[in-house]
């Protein structure tokens, strides 16, 4: 039914999706805890840095990630010569651009869950003889978990569909970097492509839709156990 | 011995406070809200920082401002059993228990699980979720989780104040229960008298940040800053004694209280036992010659230590009945015109039925 140039557009978007919220969601823990729970001033600052994907043009960030990553960028020749990673032209690359453009979700789905726990019970924690660390992961982290889990699926949803930031910074290369919204494009721009483009479109479609309910279905399911 | 100084500034409010008393026994906070009793206790979790403290359980110190020493609240092993409960939403009551417990150092260990399962009659919600337990079950879990963490000193913040008047009758046996079990220092956080009368072996009366009078029930029942915070309708003399005969039929017991016998309605006395009652002082009647044909029980012979004016139409009158004191609320125009005086012998007349609910064992303490 599908070509197998098709199959490989829908495999690599699940690849790269994928691996975008593997890499985001350790990271977007920490941003959304201090977030939460900070009063430095250096809050506010953190808070519209992690939501400028949300405004700003894709493909802004895609040019952001080519001067810090490209071959000649402030990084990316640094991380070329000393532990040869590639990330211009790569899938690698393609998953930082979809982790930095779903980042705001997942904070955001983090940080609302942990705004709505109670900070007494880290007190409650710290009085039966818990120290930082211990507090983290046995209360701290289990009550953002509904946000956790939630964020990561709708980062998901998401990431299978990121278009301007990627084909700015990775380009469009069968095999490596077309994903499926690149895919379809490619398809549209190409004569007699219209039956692929709309097979493609119909996947999104039913993927996003898919990832936006298991997302809800998670979060009622995790709040209805914690009794809220 | 329990030492607790502390003194903390905020704005306009001050708080300075110094209890020594001995161990264990309770320890009652009792004040307004907006005194400073949860402030206090917050400072001797670590959960608040103070200007100066020093906190010293049975030798213990646990802070001490002038000599440095300031442990964080997860190395203090004090037990705090939170107004809200605060039980982890996502552990179940087995869980939450045994959190405190586990993260207790071995040579601490003297509160075994079970024991405190069966107590506080916790067995039957073991497997279930915060969520699904009452207040009064989630109270009893809460202080069931502060108990097994092998506390040496246990806080208690209002525990009944997010309980309807039935949910607190229910709990409060569990914690008569606990005094007298565990021998633990226990600083309990009240604004409830009633609470107090039947808990604690020493009050601290607090307002504004200062602890205004300290000590034994009794003498603090006496205090006139206490009609300040519960008012006139709720002021009456504590008295203390032991039940010298017991009618099983009739539920009335007899106690000696100073040199006169008070008759109480009360269940399950038994002869000997220590019993404490509160004699609420607008329902005491005073005689000036001795009474006759009356149905009222309690009728004590004494004399009149002191007489203040209350308000602009009653007097409060302390009458001495051969050691201790029983407060009675006269109108003006009734201490006129039996030409009530210092020092006149005086009959107290008190219904027994009135002092029920008032009526109950003593600490052991």
């Amino acid at each position: 039914m599908l070509s197998a140039a098709e199959l490989d557009a829908v495999a690599l978007s699940l690849n790269v999706a994928l691996r975008s919220v593997l890499a985001s969601v350790p990271c977007a823990i920490l941003v959304a805890w201090w977030l939460a729970r900070s009063r430095s001033r250096g809050r506010l600052v953190l808070d519209a840095l992690v939501h400028l994907p949300l405004v700003l043009p894709p493909v802004v960030i895609g040019y952001l990630l080519l001067l810090m990553f490209g071959m000649r960028g402030w990084f990316g020749g640094w991380l070329h010569d000393t532990f040869g990673i590639q990330l211009i032209f790569t899938r690698a690359g393609a998953a930082l651009a979809t982790a930095v453009m779903t980042f705001p979700l997942v904070v955001r789905a983090i940080r609302i869950s942990l705004e709505g726990a109670d900070p007494g019970l880290e007190e409650a924690a710290r009085t039966l003889g818990a120290g930082p660390w211990d507090r983290f992961f046995t209360i701290t982290l289990p009550l953002m978990l509904p946000g956790v889990l939630a964020g990561a699926v709708t980062a998901f949803a998401a990431g299978l569909g990121e278009f301007g930031a990627v084909i700015t910074f990775v380009s469009n290369i069968p095999g490596e970097t077309r994903t499926l919204p690149l895919a379809l494009y490619t398809a549209l721009q190409t004569p007699g492509g219209e039956a692929m483009a709309a097979r493609l479109a119909a996947i999104s479609f039913t993927l996003g839709l898919a990832g936006l309910l298991v997302a809800e279905l998670i979060a009622r399911r995790m709040r209805r156990a914690m009794g809220r | 011995m329990l030492k607790l100084t502390a003194i903390k500034r905020r704005d306009a409010f001050e708080l300075n406070v110094a209890i020594e008393v001995a161990t264990p026994g309770v320890v009652a906070l009792f004040g307004g809200s907006g005194c400073g009793k949860t402030t206090l206790i917050n400072i001797v979790a670590g959960l608040l920082h103070a200007e100066q403290a020093t906190i010293e359980v049975d030798g213990t110190v646990l802070e001490n401002s002038s000599a440095g020493v300031r442990l964080a609240p997860e190395q203090r092993r004090i037990g705090y059993v939170f107004q809200d409960s605060r039980l982890f939403p996502h552990l179940n009551v087995l869980a939450n228990l045994r959190y405190g417990e586990r993260r207790a150092p071995a040579q601490a260990r003297r509160i075994a699980f079970d024991k405190v399962v069966d107590l506080l009659a916790l067995h039957g919600l073991l497997q279930r979720r915060p969520f699904a337990l009452s207040g009064g079950e989630r109270q009893r879990v809460a202080l069931g989780r502060a108990l097994l963490s092998q506390p040496r000193l246990l806080l208690l913040d209002e525990p009944l104040a997010s309980l309807d008047a039935a949910r607190r009758d229910e709990v409060i046996p569990y914690l008569e229960m606990l005094r007298d079990e565990f021998a633990l220092p226990i600083v309990y956080v009240s604004h409830q008298f009633e609470e107090v009368l039947r808990l604690a072996s020493h009050v601290v009366l607090m307002d504004r940040g200062q602890a205004i009078a300290q000590g034994g029930i009794e003498a603090i029942s006496l205090n006139p800053a206490l009609r300040a915070i519960v008012g006139a309708d709720a002021i009456g003399s504590v008295l203390t004694g032991s039940i010298v005969a017991a009618d099983s039929h009739t539920g009335l017991a007899s106690i000696q209280v100073g040199a006169g016998i008070v008759h109480v309605s009360l269940r399950d006395a038994k002869p000997g036992a220590k019993v404490r009652v509160q004699v609420l002082a607008r329902d005491v009647i005073l005689a000036s010659r001795e009474p006759q044909g009356l149905s009222v029980r309690n009728v004590l012979k004494g004399a009149i230590a002191s007489i203040a004016a209350d308000d602009a139409e009653t007097d409060l009158v302390h009458v001495d009945v051969g050691g201790a004191v029983i407060l009675s609320r006269v109108t003006r125009a009734a201490s006129v015109a039996l030409d009530l005086k210092q020092g006149m012998p005086v009959w107290v007349l008190v219904k027994a039925v009135s002092i029920r609910g008032h009526a109950f064992l003593a600490p052991a303490t």
